[in-house]
């Protein structure tokens, strides 16, 4: 009887047509989509409405903005947390780092429910601060996304390069801005591409907090519920084309010290 | 006249991680301008942690440590006019060799091109010209390591500290490197302090080498004195190969060890209980009847330069070094030269004895046993139906547990009765001490026990130690104590 042997390569095959038939193949889709019209044809025309259009250009711009604010919001409280957790008196305590990643576990929906009745007893009408409203919505949100890739690189960084740095004659606050914080911005910028994508798109967010302006996500979703797959593609093109050259952007900028010293490569 | 300039005093210096329990205890220092000090222990022996607080990373729990004269100890170490090389060299990833080097020049605000002049001629001293645009990771270990003494010594320190930097070197550039630090230290005429665990490097290398085990400072000396004339066993045998017995002196120039009596030159008075060394090069092999000692050679092993061969001379092994093999089975004499036995008195304050606790609470050793009672291992323990109970009733495992059993030899007795003590075995040595005898009891398992007893027995008389109830103290063994 003749043996099957398996060759490791082999053992890809399942995951190479997965990644045909799901992920190769339905971007396809969504580029014919996106530069085609109702009849088939090829045409830019959505391409040139997109970026001479007041309306839509105010949206992406809303959108970049709840993005920059959530990722910037994010970041300022999620370093330090992240810090603490790793290099000061807690470290070892992955206890405290749980209770800031419980939130997760915890309904999305229940969690922007309490903080949008919070929200109206501090305000008392949401609709005077509906983009400070939204950020705050997604930076409790996405907050342990931030937390988590700083904490990983900050904890991944040898105690020795700090007490290297203070040998060196440089105060704790020299330490920190130029050893601890080179060393940790792998772990930032990871973060950062966790949180700054799903800000543009997150319109559940806006929904619940009644925030009525669009962002990317709710324009999208506005056109695929109107039928109009067309413009609908190239939303979703042009928000991939904006984080493609986000992470590239990154990528030349970390240089290859993320191997060094962690964090999610996106 | 040399004047004595002492750059560094430790002073007393305790160092406890845990309340109570020193890392480093008692430990007293001077270190001259200009040496070439090794730190040498085994690993978890405190030498690490003394050239941490030298550096100002770790504050000794009580002491003081003086440079210059001045109380640093609470100094920070930015502050302090040390440098370190680190053990895996924490050179920054993300900055080039010309940015490492001059990192600490440019804290000092130092002028750009005076950086640059020095940065190059530090470069020279170790070699790597050219290397300034280079990445840390494109570089060797051995280049690594040179750039982490030149970003050290490129701030012109007073002290240089270095924590085994050539432990991930192989053995070849390890040599190499040794080399070159030594002339590096001639060269710049800083004070190295050097930390290893490997004794061929301290050898090589210091000036002065300071043997440390368990926190505590064995020995320290140059390495001739460390080699030649250690101060305990310990030391003996953590330094190069050894002999070591057990013997005792039995007239001035005389000492009688493995067995036999050989003439030796320290001034130890008769009576004293010693260890014996004898380096395995100064160990003499013979024609059978002209040695002081008779055995058979047991093993004989080619180690390049020489055959170590290992001769058996009735229950003793003793080792030679020999430019020629002899066959396995040769009967051979032992002689050693009377300049060449190095005697160092034993402590033989108190007996200590480690042991596991049994299923039964029974303290194990070898063939001993004896029944523990649970208060004597903690106050707040009770012990009821074979079982242990802690203070708040709680079952305690007692079985496995590492127990230390220890007692004075005032306390004990011998009793030539084999039953009526709880260790049993042959007497070796009898001292007269005045009222009494001072008497080591070997047993089967060579384990020693010292015994004073006002009646005279024999030497190889069998008896049994009498240790009375409540003078036989026991303790537990906390982890991580050895």
């Amino acid at each position: 009887m003749k043996k099957i042997h398996f060759s490791r390569s082999s053992l890809g095959i399942p995951y190479g047509i997965f990644l045909v038939l799901f992920v190769v193949f339905p971007l396809l889709i969504i580029l014919f989509y996106a530069f085609t019209d109702g009849q088939g044809r090829f045409s830019a025309e959505n391409f040139i409405f997109f970026f001479s259009n007041g309306k839509t250009l105010g949206t992406l711009a809303y959108s970049l903005g709840i993005a920059a604010s959530t990722t910037a919001a994010s970041l300022l409280l999620a370093y330090p947390a992240a810090f603490i957790l790793a290099k000061g008196r807690f470290r070892r305590r992955p206890v405290l780092l749980m209770l800031f990643i419980l939130p997760m576990w915890i309904n999305f929906t229940l969690r922007m429910t309490a903080l949008k009745e919070i929200l109206t007893v501090i305000e008392k009408n949401l609709a005077y601060y509906p983009f400070m409203n939204t950020v705050i919505g997604m930076t409790y949100d996405f907050l342990p996304f931030m937390i988590l890739p700083v904490y990983n690189s900050i904890a991944k960084i040898d105690d020795s390069y700090a007490e290297a740095a203070m040998d060196l004659g440089a105060k704790p606050a020299q330490v920190f801005l130029k050893v601890m914080l080179p060393l940790s911005v792998p772990g930032i910028i990871s973060g950062v591409m966790m949180v700054f994508l799903p800000a543009m798109t997150n319109y559940v967010v806006l929904d619940m907090l009644y925030n009525s302006t669009y962002i990317m996500g709710s324009l999208i979703g506005s056109y695929f519920s109107a039928y109009d797959w067309h413009n609908g593609s190239l939303i979703s093109m042009i928000l991939l084309a904006i984080i493609l050259g986000f992470s590239l952007c990154s990528r030349e900028f970390a240089g290859q010290k993320e191997e060094r010293t962690g964090g999610i490569r996106i | 006249m040399e004047r004595k300039d002492n750059i560094i005093e430790l002073q007393h210096i305790r160092k406890c991680y845990v309340r109570d329990t020193p890392v480093v205890d008692d430990f007293n220092l001077s270190i001259q301008r200009g040496e070439f000090v090794t730190l040498l222990g085994p690993s978890g022996c405190g030498k690490t942690t003394i050239l941490r607080m030298l550096a100002g990373f770790e504050q000794p729990t009580a002491g003081k440590i003086l440079l210059e004269g001045d109380d640093i100890s609470a100094l920070p170490p930015h502050a302090r006019k040390i440098n370190t090389v680190f053990q895996k060299y924490a050179l920054f990833p993300h900055l080039n060799i010309y940015d490492n080097i001059a990192f600490g020049l440019r804290q000092k605000k130092m002028p750009r091109d005076l950086i640059e002049k020095k940065v190059k001629n530090v470069l020279e001293i170790v070699d790597l010209e050219g290397f300034e645009k280079r990445r840390v990771d494109s570089l060797s270990g051995g280049q690594q390591q040179r750039i982490a003494i030149a970003r050290a010594i490129v701030n012109e320190p007073e002290i240089l500290l270095l924590d085994e930097p050539l432990g991930a070197l192989d053995y070849k550039m390890r040599q190499e490197m040794q080399l070159e630090l030594k002339s590096m230290h001639q060269e710049l005429g800083i004070t190295f302090v050097f930390v290893t665990h490997d004794q061929e490097e301290a050898l090589t290398m210091s000036d002065k080498i300071v043997v440390m085990s368990n926190g505590v400072l064995q020995q320290a000396g140059t390495p001739q004195e460390i080699y030649r004339r250690p101060a305990n066993a310990f030391v003996a045998d953590f330094i190069g190969e050894s002999n070591i017995f057990n013997g005792a002196k039995t007239a001035q120039r005389r000492v009688a060890f493995a067995g036999a009596e050989f003439e030796c030159e320290d001034g130890y008075p008769a009576g004293t209980l010693v260890n014996v060394m004898v380096r395995p090069e100064f160990v003499d092999l013979t024609e059978p009847q002209a040695g002081t000692l008779q055995g058979e050679v047991i093993s004989s092993i080619f180690k390049g330069n020489f055959y170590e061969i290992t001769v058996q001379s009735g229950k003793y092994e003793v080792v030679s070094q020999k430019n020629r093999e002899i066959a396995v089975g040769t009967p051979v004499g032992i002689a050693i030269r009377p300049e060449t036995i190095h005697n160092m008195p034993r402590d033989l304050k108190i007996n200590h004895m480690t042991g596991i606790l049994d299923d039964k609470l029974c303290f194990q050793m070898h063939d001993v046993s004896i029944p523990i009672d649970a208060a004597a291992l903690d106050a707040d323990w009770t012990q009821a139906d074979g079982q242990v109970y802690d203070g708040a009733g709680q079952v305690i495992e007692t079985a496995g547990m590492q127990v230390e059993l220890s007692f004075s030899p005032a306390d004990a007795q011998l009793s030539d009765d084999p039953e009526e003590g709880v260790f049993q075995g042959h007497i070796t040595t009898i001292i007269y001490m005045g009222d009494h005898y001072s008497y080591c009891v070997q047993g089967k398992n060579q384990e020693e026990y010292y015994v004073n007893d006002e009646y005279l027995w024999n030497v190889g008389d069998f008896v049994s130690v009498v240790v009375p109830p409540g003078r036989l103290h026991c303790r537990r063994v906390k982890e991580g104590e050895q």
